[in-house]
């Protein structure tokens, strides 16, 4: 029935086929200048918060976990477009204007290192004990053994799961939209408001964001393929 | 004498494993730790390098290092214990994102920060020296068990320690591997290594040893020759363990 009415949209009407082409390039736009670079972004940099996090945690000092803890608890126990709102809105009325694209990459980047935080901390604790203590064997510091002995392999057992936060965070900057950030899915609700095609446009929208992850898992195969070298 | 360990006990939470042990470790000598399973006799290898961070006791080494357990120990002297011995684990315990000759040269190269061409030379040296010299660039889970523990010999002796510790090497071995292990281990007592090994194979210990040292739950029931000890032992608890072993 979905379908149907779709490509009745589209077939019945030769000027909603016109529509969805015209309104291809600048969706696409909207990719290439929101949703990838804030995707990239926000996720490097979470990343980056995740190690730093997940390695407080891991930490036997009190002053490290509990700072740790507490982040990580704030972020997953609330509502993402509740923070996009408050990093936006809320410091913006305290005098701390923040331009959309910038307040979009502290919130999501800040989302990122929370639940990613978790994924590392578990795979860095899947690593058997016999390998710290063999590189504090042959004198490897914490760090050290941290670096070159634990991080690469814990790496092989947190791309899945950092692959399925990676294809979320695409999907969520379309939140971005609600603080004003020119992205893919504002641009299809703004050539909606004029055209009133929202099932064409919406649609064409999701198609978008579908490709880009189809893509994305593709580039999660070779990874994890390349990774698997070492293992039987 | 190379070390003295005075007075050391190590517990885990409640459960004492090693309550007083005292030995002495010569330069050049062998000396194997048998027992039964549970007596601390891993745990007082683990201990020797502080793998398992001794609760009380000292060690002494001949070229004046001195620990002492119940106090703080500098971090300068851990390194400096650590950096005596080399390991060699039950399990391998190989790094498995690297290669045989990778595994080799990380710790002189990347901790003891040594010359890139030495150490490559005395990598391809060693790996040579354990029978593995064609198999250099394979990946851990490419070798059998019996070649991994060599890989494990060789980048234990990389990091050029004065002591060798090896913790049942050839336990988690199939028996047809175990001769090939225990061969360069055998090697190394003509190269006149000192060393401490933690076995259950009887007949090896008494043709490599200097001396013998019986344990059980958490002492040093006997220690001497490994004909006084594995022959004739002195102590009842000794004579039936080694009556299980040799006749099971």
């Amino acid at each position: 029935m979905f379908l149907n009415s779709l490509l009745f949209t589209i077939s019945a009407n030769m000027k909603g086929w016109d529509l969805f082409v015209n309104s291809l390039w600048p969706m696409i736009q909207g990719a290439i200048k929101g949703t990838i670079p804030l995707t990239l972004i926000s996720f490097t940099t979470g990343i980056m918060l995740a190690l730093i996090t997940a390695i407080m945690r891991l930490s036997s000092y009190k002053f490290l976990t509990i700072p740790a803890r507490v982040y990580v608890s704030a972020i997953r126990g609330t509502p993402m477009l509740v923070q996009l709102f408050i990093v936006f809105y809320g410091l913006g009325q305290l005098g701390f204007t923040i331009n959309p694209f910038p307040s979009a990459i502290i919130a999501f980047s800040l989302n990122v290192g929370a639940y990613a935080s978790e994924v590392i901390r578990a795979s860095i604790l899947s690593i058997p004990k016999g390998q710290w203590e063999a590189a504090q064997t042959v004198g490897m510091s914490y760090g050290q053994s941290l670096r070159r002995i634990i991080l690469p392999q814990a790496a092989r057992v947190s791309i899945p799961p950092l692959s399925n936060t990676f294809i979320s965070l695409v999907k969520d900057t379309s939140l971005a939209s609600l603080i004003l950030v020119t992205e893919l899915f504002r641009k299809s609700q703004e050539i909606a408001a004029r055209t009133y095609d929202f099932m064409l446009l919406y649609v064409e929208a999701a198609l978008l964001y579908w490709v880009i992850c189809f893509i994305l898992s593709l580039v999660q195969d070779r990874i994890e393929q390349r990774l698997e070298r070492y293992v039987s | 004498m190379f070390l003295s360990v005075k007075g050391l006990k190590k517990a885990f939470g409640d459960q004492e494993v090693l309550k007083d042990i005292n030995l002495e470790i010569e330069r050049g000598n062998i000396l194997t730790i048998i027992g039964p399973s549970g007596s601390g006799k891993t745990t007082l290898l683990r201990c020797l390098n502080a793998l398992e961070r001794p609760d009380k006791g000292t060690y002494s080494f001949d070229d004046g290092l001195e620990l002492h357990f119940s106090d703080h120990i500098k971090k300068n002297d851990m390194t400096r214990l650590r950096l005596k011995s080399g390991m060699v684990f039950q399990s391998y315990n190989l790094f498995p994102h690297k290669t045989a000759l990778e595994n080799v040269i990380e710790g002189p190269l990347i901790v003891q920060k040594r010359n890139k061409d030495a150490v490559m030379t005395l990598a391809r040296d060693l790996l040579e020296k354990v029978g593995l010299s064609d198999k250099m660039d394979l990946y851990p889970h490419q070798l059998s068990g019996g070649q991994q523990q060599r890989v494990g010999i060789a980048r234990a002796l990389a990091i050029q320690p004065e002591l060798m510790l090896f913790d049942e090497p050839t336990s988690a071995l199939d028996p047809e591997l175990v001769g090939d292990v225990l061969k360069v281990i055998k090697d190394l007592a003509n190269e006149g290594w000192t060393m401490a090994i933690v076995t259950h194979e009887l007949r090896f210990a008494e043709q490599v040893s200097d001396r013998v040292l019986f344990m059980d739950n958490g002492y040093i029931v006997e220690q001497g020759s490994p004909k006084d000890v594995l022959r004739n032992p002195s102590e009842e608890r000794t004579k039936q363990f080694i009556q299980r072993i040799m006749n099971p």
